[in-house]
């Protein structure tokens, strides 16, 4: 919009300037996930310095990964629901008390009937789980969408009445061991895919990245729109791969501990060679279940009525009412739709933990909803992504741990986590008022 | 004129003894009106006089408390503005309704759009027809990849414009569509109504100032206070007469008047 006057003064520096944000917007990268991935290297280098090098390692970076999952994965769901113009308190009660019922439901109820470790235990357990938080979130979006009480008061009150039921289900007392099938999908020893079938489906990633680029491009082919410069199709599709491959490097260095690797390779029958046995632990399967939900939610978001609907809902509700949505519905379920996420992480962190207890998922609304908001997804409604969401989770992960890799007292960490929250969201204004003022041209 | 004796001579839309309240105030008072195919009906009144209003019950934003909407001379259910669509009855809105985060395509395809075989969205294919539409519109549009809210005023306004007339609308609702427009834009927007009544289109201009609808319409119909004042052929009267009927409420000789009028009390 903002014609440069013929009397300009600087022009050298600016037209140069100018040349690099073409070149950068031809390959039509969104520069604010640059920006996520700009602070979570800064972290991470940062943190690695600080720590004398504990952070960068093959070690702390599988488990990063895997303290993240939970999170991550709520944090997909909530990137809707607050696009939608709600908000979901809940979200840290409802893993609890849905953790509650899938640890009673596999150490308790189902043993008497099936007898322990069956092998339908820990399906049953998930399924009942997946029911009961789906069930929780359909009340919740019930109640939004139909009676109109405000999303932030009817999760407020989620928030204290499925913290209360998670106590009451068995008064408080913890459960546990879990079923060992369940517990993989925590992670740990057992709840890792190994090297093998960690490239198996590295190579499935790379080859979903080169057909999608070359789909897309077809389309846009045979639509008759212009299209991005080779080169950049290129850089874009070869960045992705070496993402894929760099995750894959790391997870796949982060050997077993000798002994047990030593009890595998008995139970497989292998030799043992001298030197010692080395045996990866590759992708953790809750990393893999969380990798799963953010893929499936961000095609809801983009590809799917659904998910076009609710970012409709979130710029103008009149607008999209009167377009003909069924708005209530789509609220619905969106609340349905994050319940049933809150049952996939509390799977992921009672797994974890080996143990339900009624504590479980204590104040991850805020984490989530800040891994959210730090991903750029707006209060305002209309404005998210998923993969945004998803980086916010790894960043909050990553300064927390990091800082107890630093030794940092717990509190001095919560005022980090704080203060971070509310520069990130500053940071995202300043970017957005800059881009929105410039980006009519 | 009550029962259609066939689809020919019934008119395209008829309301009857529309009314509507809103907390104890009457916003619309038994109010009939008809529209022909091909005919562009100026509704005309001050702010408040409950012309949107009428209109939002005819696109379905508002359910009628009582009265009857006829299409083709039968009677229509129109209880959501899907029903309304059903119906081919497309509505602009003075606050143009769009979502303004999303770009043109997926606001104008919004809650009809295509898909694909696998029942995902078809965006290549709603922006092919999109640049189709809005080539004829706006000559010189680049903006497809943008956000509504990054579009100029006369931009917007033809992204609402294009959603109402690509669906084959038969009944074109325009809600004060050129109070936010230039005036090369505004003449743009009489052109298409020329246009669209050639095609066979019914209107509904709806504006508080006269000026705006009385070269464009063949008919004006005036209301005050949620009742109407009378309707009549722009050809019959005069502005100053129209005038007289929105201020005063009065009725001219040329007009046919209808519940609200001041002078004669009738029915």
């Amino acid at each position: 919009m903002n014609v440069s006057s013929p009397g300009a003064s600087r022009e050298g520096t600016p037209s140069a300037r100018k040349h690099l944000a073409s070149l950068f917007r031809a390959t039509e990268i969104d520069a604010r996930l640059l920006g996520l991935l700009g602070a979570l290297a800064l972290i991470w280098i940062g943190v690695d310095l600080m720590s004398g090098g504990a952070f960068l390692t093959p070690r702390n970076l599988w488990n990063l990964s895997v303290q993240t999952a939970s999170v991550a994965v709520m944090a997909a769901g909530m990137v809707l629901v607050i696009v939608a113009r709600h908000i979901d308190l809940s979200v840290g009660s409802i893993l609890g008390v849905v953790g509650m019922i899938m640890g009673v439901t596999q150490a308790e109820l189902l043993p008497r009937y099936l007898g322990y470790e069956h092998p339908l235990i820990w399906l049953v357990a998930l399924a009942v789980g997946l029911a009961v938080g789906a069930a929780i979130g359909l009340l919740q979006g019930l109640i939004v969408a139909y009676l109109g009480v405000p999303a932030f008061i009817v999760t407020l009150g989620g928030l204290l009445v499925w913290r209360g039921c998670a106590w009451w289900i068995t008064s408080g007392r913890t459960v546990a061991p879990m079923d060992d099938a369940f517990r993989r999908m925590g992670g740990g020893i057992d709840g890792s895919i190994g090297a093998g079938w960690t490239w198996a489906l590295a190579v499935v990633a790379l080859a979903a990245i080169v057909w999608r680029t070359l789909h897309a491009r077809r389309r846009r082919q045979a639509a008759g729109f212009a299209l991005r410069p080779a080169w950049a199709e290129v850089t874009v599709a070869g960045l992705a791969g070496l993402a894929v491959l760099a995750v894959v490097l790391v997870v796949n260095s982060y050997d077993l501990p000798p002994r047990v690797a030593e009890r595998l390779a008995a139970a497989r029958g292998l030799v043992v060679p001298p030197e010692g046995l080395a045996i990866a632990h590759g992708l953790a399967v809750p990393v893999l279940i969380a990798i799963a939900v953010a893929i499936v939610v961000a095609f809801l978001a983009r590809r799917t009525r659904f998910g076009r609907y609710v970012f409709a809902l979130g710029g103008n509700p009149e607008a999209a009412e009167l377009s003909g949505v069924d708005t209530r519905r789509v609220t619905v379920l969106v609340f349905v739709l994050m319940g049933t996420l809150c049952a996939v992480a509390a799977a992921i962190s009672t797994a974890r933990l080996d143990a339900a207890t009624n504590a479980q998922g204590t104040l991850d609304e805020l984490y989530v909803i800040a891994a959210t908001v730090i991903g750029g997804t707006s209060l305002g409604g209309g404005l998210g992504t998923v993969v945004g969401a998803v980086l916010g989770a790894l960043i909050m992960q990553s300064l927390q741990s990091g800082m107890v890799l630093m030794g940092l007292d717990t509190p001095l960490q919560n005022i980090v986590v704080g203060i971070v929250l509310v520069m990130a969201v500053w940071l995202d204004r300043l970017y957005r008022a800059r881009a929105f003022k410039g980006g009519a041209a | 004129m009550s029962d259609a004796m066939g689809s020919t001579t019934a008119p395209l839309v008829e309301l009857r003894g529309m009314r509507i309240s809103f907390g104890g105030v009457q916003a619309v008072d038994g109010v009939s009106l008809a529209l022909h195919g091909g005919e562009v009906v100026g509704l005309l009144g001050h702010n408040g006089a409950g012309k949107s209003t009428l209109i939002k019950m005819l696109s379905g934003a508002y359910r009628p408390d009582s009265g009857e909407i006829r299409i083709d001379g039968q009677p229509a259910s129109i209880r959501s503005p899907r029903d309304a669509r059903r119906y081919g009855i497309e509505t602009i809105y003075q606050s143009l309704a769009l979502a303004e985060n999303l770009d043109a395509s997926a606001n104008l395809f919004l809650g009809r759009e295509l898909r694909t075989a696998w029942g995902t969205l078809d965006d290549v294919a709603m922006e092919v027809e999109t640049r189709a539409v809005m080539a004829r519109l706006v000559p010189h549009f680049a903006g497809f990849k943008e956000p509504v809210r990054a579009l100029s005023g006369g931009q917007r306004q033809a992204v609402a414009i294009a959603r109402a007339i690509h669906f084959n609308a038969r009944v074109l609702i325009m809600d004060e569509p050129t109070a936010a427009l230039g005036p090369q834009e505004t003449r743009q927007v009489g052109d298409l109504v020329v246009q669209l009544k050639k095609e066979g289109i019914g209107i509904f201009l709806i504006s508080h100032d006269i000026h705006d609808v009385f070269d464009l319409a063949d008919r004006v119909a005036v209301m005050k206070n949620g009742r109407l004042v009378g309707t009549a052929a722009t050809r019959a009267v005069t502005k100053d007469e129209v005038l007289g009927m929105i201020i005063l409420g009065t009725c001219p000789a040329g007009a046919t008047p209808g519940p609200g009028t001041a002078v004669a009390e009738r029915a």
